[in-house]
């Protein structure tokens, strides 16, 4: 128990003092984070919307494959965009690797399948209920893709926030790709292995207290938004 | 509908920009920098957190450090991911010269290894030398955790064992534990399940949840642990930057550099040895 009240204290005092390492590690965590599930966002979510909208053959098997990949291993992801930007790989020129770039890259490919399959299953819901009167207004199925995500709209934050939370909290993939470099590359979860590893565990427990408000900051901040925005 | 599809429009479009500013700041901040492949040791033990401040403030270049064992340090620049490897494996780096992937081997300094384990010293090996108390171990089958990892720390305890007459690869019961992980999570997981551990002695120094471990064997010769720097072969990778990276080698084995490393102290105590004048190192 001891542990655990002193991680209490260490992260209190962390969060008073909130030093310019801490400031870096934080702002890196959101920016990827935020970076990789944003261009999630604007990929996945056409993509389910139109899976929920288009009639096709060979649609059940996307929809399953998207669905199986919500299961992705993150270390996996990691080691294969490792492979493709490292300076022997296919993309090696672009130097990217061990860079934010890559980890964004990295995160972008776990969240995307989190939106098209989330997408995926409220869009269907919509597009049962208003789908006939869309096309009946005479807008093909294209042009009706944009309406039926206004109509499920407060699904699509929720869609963004899981991946957003997939992001924030993963790893595996990012330690692989990005090499936890301090000062360039060290997010909170990495901070957090690291220092696990040189046997500060309450300073470790005490970031990751610190990753919980950030995600809990997000996603409040975010809902909070989206109820503004949507005016519901 | 109209205004909500302005606010989504315009902020999405804030959102692009906002994250492409993000990359193209993060891609374009760091001209003067160099990638280093070296080891945990050096991180863990808290030389590099002391020593690349002033690189940095003397040569005005970014160090950019990958912790990884030995092993992997080594893959990483194969495949032209590093610009300078900073390991302790001699026979691992040699080889890699001899690979054509390294241009020359510099010794920078050496440390020694320690053998770690629990205060009640179930083995009963304190204070005996390090291949009796490799082969007492085998013998009473007592815990023992393997980096199980290439890292210059796990290819030094393998060699132990050799040299200890023990074949580890087909002697090895369930006391014998390879755990896949740095020294660090090494040191954890000893310090949790009271087992003996093989370790460098500046993570040693600088790991703070010790539990009920202590050193229970040290001074050995074939405990020497010496470290060296290579600069990645430019003609296999012309992305590695050689001048800088040669700038941050010659920096490490001047003597001011050398002076530098002999002064990274932690309780008083000196962590690494500089030898770059020793052409044996």
């Amino acid at each position: 128990m001891n542990d655990f009240a002193h991680a209490l204290d260490t992260a209190a005092s962390l969060i008073v003092h909130f030093d310019a390492e801490l400031r870096e590690i934080v702002s890196l965590s959101l920016g990827v984070s935020l970076t990789a599930s944003l261009c999630a966002f604007v990929i996945g979510a056409p993509l389910g919307t139109a899976l929920a909208v288009y009639r096709f053959r060979g649609k059940g098997a996307l929809i399953v494959i998207a669905n199986a990949l919500l299961g992705l291993p993150p270390v996996v992801v990691g080691l294969a965009v490792y492979l493709l930007l490292s300076r022997s790989g296919p993309l090696g020129s672009f130097g990217i690797l061990f860079t934010p770039a890559a980890m964004v890259i990295a995160q972008g490919i776990l969240g995307t399948p989190i939106v098209i399959a989330l997408v995926h299953r409220m869009m269907v819901d919509a597009w049962s209920a208003y789908g006939d009167a869309l096309l009946v207004d005479g807008a093909s199925r294209l042009r009706a893709i944009m309406p039926i995500m206004l109509i499920g709209r407060e699904g699509l934050l929720t869609a963004f926030l899981a991946a957003f939370g997939r992001a924030i909290a993963e790893v595996g993939a990012i330690i692989i790709v990005g090499g936890n470099i301090r000062g360039y590359t060290r997010t909170m979860t990495t901070a957090i292995a690291l220092e696990t590893s040189k046997g500060e565990l309450s300073f470790a427990l005490a970031l990751g207290l610190i990753l919980i408000i950030l995600s809990m900051t997000v996603s409040g901040l975010s809902l909070f938004f989206g109820r503004a925005l949507t005016g519901r | 509908m109209n205004r909500w599809l302005r606010l989504s429009r315009a902020s999405a479009i804030a959102g692009l920009v906002a994250a492409t500013t993000f990359l193209s700041g993060q891609a374009f901040a760091q001209d003067k920098s160099i990638v280093i492949a070296s080891t945990t040791s050096t991180q863990d033990s808290g030389l590099f957190g002391y020593l690349l401040p002033i690189v940095k403030q003397k040569l005005g270049i970014e160090v950019k450090v990958l912790a990884q064992g030995t092993g992997q340090a080594l893959d990483t620049a194969r495949r032209g991911d590093a610009d300078v490897v900073f390991v302790h494996a001699k026979s691992a780096e040699e080889k890699f010269l001899a690979e054509g992937f390294g241009v020359k081997r510099y010794p920078v300094m050496y440390n020694d290894f320690i053998l770690i384990g629990p205060k009640d010293d179930p083995a009963g090996i304190k204070g005996k030398d390090i291949l009796t108390a490799l082969q007492t171990i085998k013998a009473k089958a007592a815990p023992f955790i393997s980096r199980g990892d290439r890292s210059g720390t796990n290819i030094a305890e393998l060699a132990l064992w050799k040299e200890a007459g023990v074949d580890i690869a087909n002697d090895k019961g369930p006391w014998y534990k390879e755990i896949g992980q740095g020294m660090g999570a090494a040191l954890n997981m000893a310090s949790a399940s009271n087992a003996y551990v093989l370790s460098d002695r500046g993570t040693w120094l600088a790991f703070q949840n010790r539990g009920d471990l202590l050193i229970v064997v040290e001074g050995d010769k074939r405990l020497f642990n010496q470290y060296g720097v290579m600069l990645v072969n430019p003609a296999k990778y012309p992305s590695v930057k050689k001048d800088l990276g040669q700038q941050f080698i010659d920096f490490l084995i001047s003597p001011e550099g050398q002076k530098i490393i002999a002064g990274y102290k932690i309780n008083g105590q000196q962590l690494f040895y500089p030898n770059a004048n020793d052409p044996n190192a």
